[in-house]
C-alpha cells in the first residue's frame, strides 16, 4: 500500500479552514446528540445549503463530523436523563442511567467517552487500509454489478432499519419512483413532469433531504408536549476509575470489531451496532443479572461499536458509491451537489478529498474526546434550551436555507410539501429513510439496469451468469424470500406440535 | 429519535407515563437479552419517552394500503403512456413499470395485513398544531414574492412560540424580532442572498 497519499491528506486536514470546519462539525454533532429534536440525518439535511459555497473536501470533514458527533452526544441525555438524544444510544440508557441513579454518571460518560474513542480510531485504522482495497476490487464492476449491488444495498437498509419491512420497502419504491422524474438519460424525454418547466430537469436532492427529514421531523415533534427538561444533577468525576477500565476493556475490544464490521453492513450502521454489542456483552458476561443494574461493561460495549460503526459505514459510500444508511445518503447527495463523482475511483481520482475526509476523523475523535471529558458541564447545560424555542428557528434556517440553493421560490414549495410527505409517513409507520436512500441511487440503479439489460440482449438470466452480480442477486434473493421461508417454517413446526401431544394421548 | 421531556421527571425518579402496553417501571424492568427483544424494548423506551398518541385503527390502515395502490396504479398508467418498451429494448416507461406494479403488490400485501398493523399512529387533537405548523409555512412561501421574507419569517417564529410552543407573549415577540434581524444581517447583508426583502 502506498502511504504518500494518506499523508497527504494530514496536510489537508491541518489546513486552518479544515480545521476550523471539522471543529464546528463535531461541535454541531455534540450539540444536535444532546438536544432533544433533530437527529444527525435532518442536521446534515438542513445544513446542506451552508456546505455548497465551500470546498468539497471542507463540507464533507464538517458533515462526517456531525455524523460522528453525534454519538458521543447522544450518550448524554441517555445517562442523566434516561432519554436517548440518538437512537443509537438507547440501549446505553439500560446501564448508563442505573449508573447515574448510583451516583457513577461521571463513571458512565467517562467510560463512553473513552469507548467512542478508541472504537472510532481503531474503525478509522481498519478503513485506511480495508478502503482501499474494497475500492480497487470495485474497479471492475460494470453495470450488472452495480445493478445488484444497488438492489441489494436499497434492500438491506430498508429490510435491516427498525419496523415494517413491508412499510420500508415500499418507502424506498417511492424514492426510486421519484428519482424517475424529470429528463430520461437515454431518450431525453420528459418523464413524469406534467409539463412543469421547474420539474423538467428532475428533483432536487436538497430540497428533499431538508422537507424529509429536516420539517417532518419537526412537524413530527409538534405532537408531543413540549415542557422544559429537568435541570440534570451536577456530574462529578468524569474520569473512570482504574478498575471500571480494567472491568470494560474487554467489551471496548469487542465493540470496536463488533461495530466496525456492522457498520459496513448496508442497514446494520450504528443502531444496530450498539444493539449487537450490548447483547455480545450480556451473554458473555459471567454475572449478567448485573446487567440493566449498572454494569459498566453494558456503556462500554454499545457506546464504543456505535462510535466504530458510525465510522465504518462511510466505507460503502466512498468505495463504491453505495451509502449504507439514511445519513450516510445525505453525505452522498451533498458530495453529488458538490459535483464529486463518488465511487471506485475516488480514492485514486481524489485522494486529497478521500484521506482529507478519512484522516480528518482522528482530529475530529480527539475534540470529542476533549469535549466530552472536561468540557461535558457545559453541554449537560445546553440540555436546558426549550426545544419550543428551538423549532421556528429551525423552521426558518431551512425555509430560507433551501431558496439560497437555486435562489428559488419553488424549491420552497418544494420543501415544505416534502414536510408534509416526511410527516404522514412517520405518522402512517413508514420510515423516510430507504426513501431517501432509494431517491439518490434511483438514477444508478435504473441507469445500470436498462445498460444491462441492452448488453445481455433483454435477458435478465444473464445477471447470473457474471460472478459478482450473480452472488449479489443470490443474497438479494435470499433477503427477499428469508421472511417467507421463515414463516413457513414456524408454522410447520407449530402444526407438528399438536399431532405429537396426540401421540400422547 | 426522541423529543420532549416531561418536566414532572426528575433525574432521581424515571418511570412516569407508559406507552401503551408497557408496564410501569421504575428504571427499565426487564432488561432483555436477545437481539429481537432489545429492539422490543428499545421501541418501547422511545415510545415512553416522547409520548406519542396511540396506534391507529385497521381503517387508517387500510386507506394507507389503497393510497400506496393507487400511487402504483398512477405510475402504471403514465409508464405505459411513456412507452413501456421490452425487456430486449427497455424504453423510459420500463423502470416505472416494474416501480409501479411493485407499489400494487406491496400495497395489497399492506392491506391484507391492516388489522394486525399497530405501528401507524392516531390523528390526535395535537395534529391541528401540525396543521398550524403547516399553514405558516404555506402563507410564509404565498406571500414572500410580494412583501418580503421578514413580515411573514416575524410572524410564523412568533405562531410558533406563542401558540405551538405555549411561551409567554414577551419570549414570543423579542425573540421573533431578534430572529428576523439576526437572518436579514447574516442573509441580506453578509452573505447578500437575493431572498427577496422589503428592507
Amino acid at each position: 500500500m502506498d502511504f504518500a497519499p494518506v499523508l497527504d491528506g494530514f496536510a489537508v486536514v491541518l489546513e486552518p479552514t479544515n480545521l476550523l470546519y471539522c471543529l464546528i462539525g463535531v461541535v454541531v454533532g455534540m450539540l444536535v446528540g444532546v438536544l432533544p429534536g433533530l437527529g444527525p440525518a435532518a442536521t446534515i439535511a438542513i445544513l446542506l445549503p451552508i456546505t455548497i459555497g465551500i470546498e468539497p473536501v471542507t463540507a464533507i470533514i464538517m458533515l462526517a463530523g456531525i455524523f460522528y458527533g453525534a454519538q458521543y452526544g447522544g450518550t448524554i441525555t441517555s445517562v442523566l436523563l434516561k432519554l436517548p438524544g440518538e437512537a443509537s444510544s438507547v440501549v446505553t440508557v439500560f446501564d448508563g442511567h442505573a449508573l447515574a441513579r448510583q451516583g457513577k454518571a461521571g463513571t458512565a460518560l467517562g467510560i463512553a467517552a473513552i469507548g467512542s474513542f478508541i472504537g472510532g480510531t481503531v474503525s478509522i485504522v481498519a478503513l485506511t487500509f480495508l478502503a482501499p482495497l474494497v475500492a480497487g476490487f470495485a474497479l471492475d464492476f460494470g453495470p450488472p454489478e452495480y445493478t445488484a449491488l444497488a438492489l441489494l444495498g436499497i434492500l438491506l437498509v430498508a429490510t435491516v432499519s427498525g419496523g415494517s419491512r413491508l412499510k420500508a420497502v415500499i418507502a424506498a419504491c417511492v424514492g426510486l419512483l421519484l428519482a424517475t422524474v424529470g429528463r430520461d438519460m437515454f431518450t431525453g424525454g420528459e418523464r413524469f413532469t406534467f409539463g412543469n418547466l421547474d420539474l423538467a430537469d428532475g428533483l432536487d436532492f436538497v430540497p428533499i433531504a431538508m422537507g424529509l427529514f429536516g420539517l417532518g421531523e419537526i412537524l413530527y415533534n409538534l405532537e408531543e408536549r413540549h415542557t422544559a427538561a429537568a435541570a440534570p444533577a451536577r456530574i462529578a468525576n468524569v474520569w473512570p476509575s482504574r478498575s471500571d477500565l480494567k472491568q470494560s476493556s474487554g467489551a471496548i475490544g469487542r465493540g470496536s470489531v463488533l461495530g466496525f464490521l456492522l457498520g459496513i453492513l448496508p442497514g446494520g450502521g450504528a443502531t444496530l451496532s450498539s444493539l449487537a454489542a450490548y447483547a455480545v456483552e450480556k451473554r458473555r458476561s459471567k454475572s449478567p443479572e448485573r446487567f440493566g443494574n449498572g454494569a459498566v461493561e453494558g456503556v462500554a460495549g454499545p457506546e464504543t461499536a456505535n462510535n466504530a460503526a458510525a465510522t465504518s459505514s462511510f466505507i460503502p459510500l466512498l468505495t463504491l458509491g453505495i451509502p449504507a444508511n439514511a445519513t450516510m445518503a445525505v453525505i452522498y447527495g451533498a458530495l453529488l451537489v458538490q459535483g464529486v463523482n463518488v465511487g471506485p475511483r475516488l480514492v485514486d481520482d481524489d485522494p486529497e478529498l478521500f484521506w482529507g475526509v478519512v484522516n480528518s476523523m482522528y482530529i475530529g475523535n480527539i475534540l470529542l474526546l476533549i469535549m466530552s471529558i472536561p468540557l461535558v458541564g457545559l453541554f449537560v447545560r445546553i440540555l436546558r434550551v426549550r426545544p419550543a424555542i428551538l423549532a421556528p428557528i429551525t423552521v426558518l434556517i431551512t425555509l430560507v436555507g433551501v431558496y439560497t440553493v437555486n435562489n428559488s421560490v419553488f424549491d420552497i414549495v418544494l420543501v415544505i410539501v416534502f414536510g408534509l410527505l416526511g410527516y404522514l409517513m412517520k405518522k402512517a409507520g413508514f420510515d423516510p429513510g430507504p426513501l431517501l436512500l432509494a431517491f439518490v441511487l434511483g438514477s444508478l440503479l435504473e441507469d445500470s439496469l436498462r445498460r444491462s439489460l441492452l448488453i445481455f440482449d433483454g435477458d435478465a438470466f444473464a445477471f447470473f451468469t457474471r460472478p459478482i452480480s450473480g452472488t449479489l442477486l443470490a443474497v438479494f434473493l435470499l433477503v427477499v424470500l428469508y421472511p417467507v421461508i421463515r414463516s413457513a417454517l414456524t408454522r410447520r413446526r407449530s402444526a407438528e406440535r399438536p399431532i405429537d401431544s396426540k401421540e400422547l394421548v | 429519535m426522541t423529543s420532549a421531556h416531561d418536566g414532572a421527571h426528575t433525574p432521581g425518579s424515571p418511570g412516569g407515563r407508559t406507552a401503551a402496553g408497557a408496564s410501569p417501571q421504575g428504571g427499565v424492568d426487564h432488561v432483555p437479552s436477545t437481539l429481537h427483544d432489545l429492539e422490543d424494548a428499545v421501541h418501547r423506551l422511545e415510545a415512553e419517552a416522547e409520548h406519542r398518541p396511540p396506534p391507529a385503527g385497521p381503517a387508517t390502515n387500510l386507506v394507507v394500503a389503497l393510497l400506496v395502490v393507487a400511487l402504483g396504479v398512477a405510475a402504471l398508467v403514465g409508464s405505459t403512456e411513456l412507452g413501456a418498451g421490452s425487456a430486449r429494448t427497455p424504453g423510459p416507461g420500463t423502470w416505472p413499470l416494474i416501480l409501479g406494479v411493485l407499489l400494487v403488490v406491496l400495497g395489497i400485501g399492506l392491506a391484507v395485513v391492516a388489522r394486525r398493523t399497530s405501528d401507524a399512529e392516531r390523528f390526535s387533537p395535537a395534529t391541528w398544531s401540525v396543521l398550524a405548523g403547516l399553514a405558516t409555512m404555506v402563507a410564509f412561501v404565498a406571500v414572500i414574492g410580494f412583501i418580503g421574507f421578514e413580515i411573514p419569517a416575524a410572524l410564523l417564529c412568533f405562531v410558533w412560540l406563542r401558540f405551538l410552543g405555549g411561551e409567554g407573549w414577551r419570549t414570543s415577540v423579542l425573540v421573533s424580532l431578534g430572529v428576523v434581524i439576526a437572518f436579514y444581517l447574516i442573509f441580506v447583508a453578509a452573505l447578500s442572498v437575493p431572498i427577496p426583502h422589503l428592507f
